[in-house]
């Protein structure tokens, strides 16, 4: 680099120009998002939005506002990304520390037991009916439960605890600490990266569900606010193709356009708010991931 | 040997004690529609057992290898898996390699951590956002269109985009995020391998060439075999939200057949034999895979 061609300036100066681009298109459909669900309907259909909201207004949003599903669904999904969370928090825990005992007799083939399932299962089906036969359809625990552990997670865990040194855990023990007392006194506390780290997995996944809670949730007052989003959308493709648009319950027509953004931004921002601040978690995940491999 | 269990019972009690609760949920919600598979072969009651009720033996499998709406999925599955990967897995690579040669730190870092952002929207947003950019009436890539001269087009409703849409989509969503892996490579690359190519006379071009790729080889094909065991799965929840009757030509796929048929229509059997059939594929997909990165590229999952 000290010596840089000629050749290699026009790359530079091609290469910034492309990060550039990439940083553009990443966000564009955002930041239109954004300005389409703050504009004025006819404005929108005129194709004059782009960048920024014209004709502002909060229509939109005071649309989605004043729906009581809307809210329900908001709940149901902070319910189920606070409590799907925890489980699963709970029982990765649970089956990556002992895992991280090399000297645990059973422990391979414990593993391989497990570590088979991400190569082959049973699919689709097989486990629907399973769930159905557990009577857990309708019920909240359709969605916090079967896929409470992803056996990756549990594995960046288990590596993360395996690297802490052992003389340690080994200390603890001769001063008469249990192994679960290691496990909350020792070991939790010095792995506050890795816990933060697939704590964020697994609530941006339960956050981000419709899947399942459209095959397993059948009332309304159970949706998640993405399977709102969800039938909104949806709702606007039959609209579409059927040639007519949607007007909503209250006096002023609303293009779904405008609805459907605006929905989009509040299903959104939540994650948009926050990660900022825990990105740098996620990176790490990848990392702590790919040391096994 | 049975003196041995007992202490090392008593030794290890509570890490047992810990394992239960997760064994029990392996045993329940992994092994238990693996063994559900069996449905494949038996013909199901409703509230029956999950396992079926009468022994028919290949019955499903021949009624699906016979249906040439099952082979036009099949082929709709290769195809847009493998356009994906052909597309998708050598962009991650280009980006990384791309950004490692960027000067300013910050820069960099601002580019790379706005490039993975996507990967954590829902696929209902993703689709959310398709629906309203691609809109034939109100959005803003028509709009262009529009004001170029053109027709406006129905891309969601026309067959001829899914694949395209699907796999733009697909790199702007994932692009970054499947980048990460190989920008910490690249950081692990030993600098004195440049210094020594640089005395050789080799410019960046051949020192990306030379020094650069071998480096983060076994990196790029670790990732080469995940990606080949998983080829078949399809990001299928976008598929689901995408797709439309008049464009299941093209963009019906394995997973949303399977859905279609087995969910919504209850035909459990069939598609429990659809599934069986996928994933045997994948299995002997990423076992295949993987012995050959054994032999020939040194690195294995296993």
């Amino acid at each position: 680099m000290k010596h840089a061609t000629n050749g290699y300036k026009v790359f530079t100066a091609f290469n910034i120009l492309f990060m550039i681009f990439v940083i553009v298109i990443t966000l564009f459909p955002f930041i239109y998002m954004l300005a389409v669900s703050f504009s004025g309907n006819s404005a929108v259909l005129r194709g004059d939005v782009l960048f920024y909201p014209i004709d502002f207004t909060v229509t939109a949003y005071r649309n989605i506002m004043n729906d009581a599903q809307f809210w329900v669904g908001y709940r149901n999904t902070l319910i189920y990304t606070v409590g799907g969370t925890l489980i699963s928090m709970a029982m990765t825990v649970a089956c990556a520390y002992p895992l991280s005992k090399k000297q645990l007799p059973g422990r391979g083939p414990l593993l391989m037991f497990m570590v088979f399932t991400m190569y082959f299962g049973g699919g689709l089906i097989p486990f629907y009916l399973l769930v159905r036969s557990l009577h857990l359809i309708n019920t909240v625990w359709a969605i916090l439960v079967p896929g409470a552990i992803s056996v990756y997670n549990m594995i960046v865990m288990k590596t993360f605890f395996e690297g802490i040194p052992q003389d340690i855990e080994e200390a603890a023990q001769i001063d008469g600490l249990s192994y679960i007392a290691t496990l909350f006194k020792i070991v939790l506390p010095l792995s506050k990266p890795v816990i933060a780290t697939i704590t964020l997995f697994y609530a941006v996944g339960f956050w981000n569900d419709w899947f399942n809670a459209m095959i397993y949730l059948n009332s309304n007052s159970l949706y998640p606010v993405t399977l709102y989003l969800r039938n909104l959308l949806m709702g606007a493709q039959l609209a579409a193709s059927n040639g007519q648009g949607i007007t909503s319950g209250s006096e002023a027509a609303v293009v779904p356009q405008t609805l459907q953004a605006a929905t989009v931004v509040l299903v959104t921002v939540p994650i948009l708010c926050i990660y900022p601040f825990i990105q740098k978690y996620f990176v790490k995940g990848v990392m702590l991931g790919s040391i096994k491999g | 040997m049975a003196g041995k269990i007992r202490k090392s019972l008593k030794k290890y009690y509570q890490l047992y004690l810990l394992l239960a609760l997760p064994v029990i949920y392996f045993v329940l919600f992994k092994y238990v529609p693996m063994a559900g598979v069996v449905l494949a072969f038996r013909k199901y009651r409703m509230g029956g057992s999950i396992f079926g009720e009468k022994w028919v033996g290949f019955k499903y499998f021949q009624m699906f290898l016979n249906d040439p709406e099952f082979w036009n999925v099949f082929k709709n599955t290769f195809v847009l898996s493998i356009l994906n990967f052909l597309i998708g897995f050598p962009i991650p690579i280009i980006f990384a390699l791309m950004l490692n040669e960027i000067g300013s730190s910050f820069f960099k870092r601002f580019v790379q951590t706005v490039s993975y952002l996507p990967k954590f929207f829902s696929s209902v947003v993703v689709v959310g956002m398709i629906q309203i950019l691609l809109s034939p009436s109100s959005g803003i890539v028509n709009k262009i269109i529009e004001a170029n001269g053109g027709h406006s087009i129905y891309f969601l409703t026309e067959a001829a985009w899914f694949r395209p849409i699907y796999i733009a989509s697909d790199i702007w969503q994932f692009m970054g995020w499947n980048a990460i892996i190989y920008i910490a490579a690249l950081t692990s690359v030993n600098p004195d391998l440049y210094e020594a190519a640089e005395i050789d006379g080799a410019g960046r071009w051949k020192q990306t060439i030379h020094v650069t790729l071998p480096g983060i080889m076994p990196t790029i094909a670790i990732t080469l075999i995940m990606s080949a065991g998983y080829i078949l799965s399809l990001g299928f929840e976008k598929i689901l939200l995408l797709y439309s009757p008049s464009i299941y030509d093209v963009a019906d796929v394995l997973q949303t057949y399977t859905y279609r048929l087995g969910i919504v229509q209850s035909n459990y059997s069939y598609t429990t034999a659809v599934g069986l059939f996928q994933s045997v594929i994948s299995l002997v997909l990423i076992w295949g895979v993987n012995k050959f990165s054994k032999n020939v590229l040194d690195t294995s999952l296993w």
